[in-house]
């Protein structure tokens, strides 16, 4: 079997219920501004690769990484460089 | 039936009410879920099994029922190699409990109160969630003029083909589009290539109609679909989609 990367290429809705256990909002409507380009998406369109041992988020528009999670040991690892801001609804 | 709501996201049994095979690698699961606190059309929730020596997998399945229906219905491809799908199709029996957590999502969601011309493109398993859709608009009665593009690699891998036909019946707006890319049947007249510019410019809502758009099934039709769209100068912030990665593929 051949593995090709966009085998692995999901969107931010596979990460819903992960988000949901981070935070305590329905989080695939929040918009995030990408660090590098400024572009803002709604995390249920951003590009999402989950074969990296947790889930790499990248950017739509520059391809930027925005967020990486990974969980393990009873702990998740959230890094959140790429994104300048966050946005949520209440 | 709010999608949000500051509420931890618990996992909970639901138990399995009725199979249904859908197709020969395709069952829909239905399942009584105490306490569910309804979805919304488009909504997914995550699926959770645990082996005898504690090992757990999980998957998404999107959900088939329309938020009026009693009962929460998700429909699973059977992928050989997969951890969940095999188990859920073909395995599991009436009765078994099944552990599952949602609603998840608020992204890929339509509401039949949305008045927007609606275009529902779909490849192989990536139907599910806008059957929910489809569903959804029959139980709220919305005449919403909608249009269905649906690719299939087969007539025999057409999901819920028989309640597909009887929609584009009911004179209320609604019309399914098959293209088969495989394998057509004797005498088949409709489509029989993968999803493109033409047959889009031909089955999709004239642009100024302002139509919302919802496309789903595996990632490279998916982005395919979209790009068209948005090379045809259909708005990108009317254009919703959902990736399956490799699986449920419709090529």
């Amino acid at each position: 079997m051949t593995v090709q990367q966009s085998d692995l290429k999901l969107d931010g809705n596979a990460i819903g219920g992960l988000l949901r256990e981070i935070f305590a909002m329905e989080m695939t409507t929040a918009e995030g501004t990408c660090a590098h380009c400024g572009r803002v998406s709604m995390v249920g369109e951003v590009v999402v690769y989950v074969n990296a041992p947790g889930a790499v988020v990248r950017c739509p528009s520059c391809d930027h990484v925005l967020m990486r999670i990974v969980q393990g040991r009873g702990k998740y690892w959230l890094d959140l460089t790429g994104v300048r801001c966050l946005e949520f609804s209440a | 039936m709010s999608s949000r709501g500051p509420r931890l996201l618990e996992w909970r049994l639901g138990t399995v009410a009725e199979l249904v095979q859908e197709t020969p690698r395709v069952a829909s699961l239905v399942l009584d879920v105490p306490d569910w606190q309804g979805h919304l059309a488009g909504q997914h929730v995550d699926v959770r099994l645990t082996a005898d020596d504690g090992y757990q997998a999980q998957r998404s399945y999107s959900i088939a029922s329309a938020p009026e229906d009693p009962r929460l219905a998700i429909t699973v491809e059977r992928l050989d190699d997969g951890e969940v799908s095999p188990y859920l199709v073909g395995e599991v029996r009436k009765g078994d409990k099944v552990e599952l957590r949602g609603p998840i999502g608020g992204y890929f969601v339509w509401r039949a109160t949305d008045a927007r011309p609606l275009l529902l493109v779909a490849g192989g398993s990536g139907i599910v969630p806008l059957m929910a859709m489809l569903r959804h608009r029959a139980a709220a009665h919305s005449t919403t003029p909608t249009r269905l593009l649906y690719s299939s690699r087969s007539l025999d891998d057409v999901i819920y083909r028989a309640e597909l036909e009887r929609l584009a019946s009911a004179s209320d707006g609604v019309t399914v589009t098959h293209t088969l890319t495989r394998m057509q049947p004797p005498g088949w007249k409709g489509y029989a290539r993968r999803i493109d510019r033409a047959m889009l410019a031909e089955v999709c809502w004239p642009k100024d109609q302002m139509p919302i758009t919802y496309i789903c099934g595996p990632t490279p039709m998916v982005e395919g679909a979209a790009t068209l769209l948005v090379d045809m100068a259909f708005d990108p912030a009317s254009i919703k989609t959902e990736r399956f990665g490799a699986t449920g593929g419709s090529s």
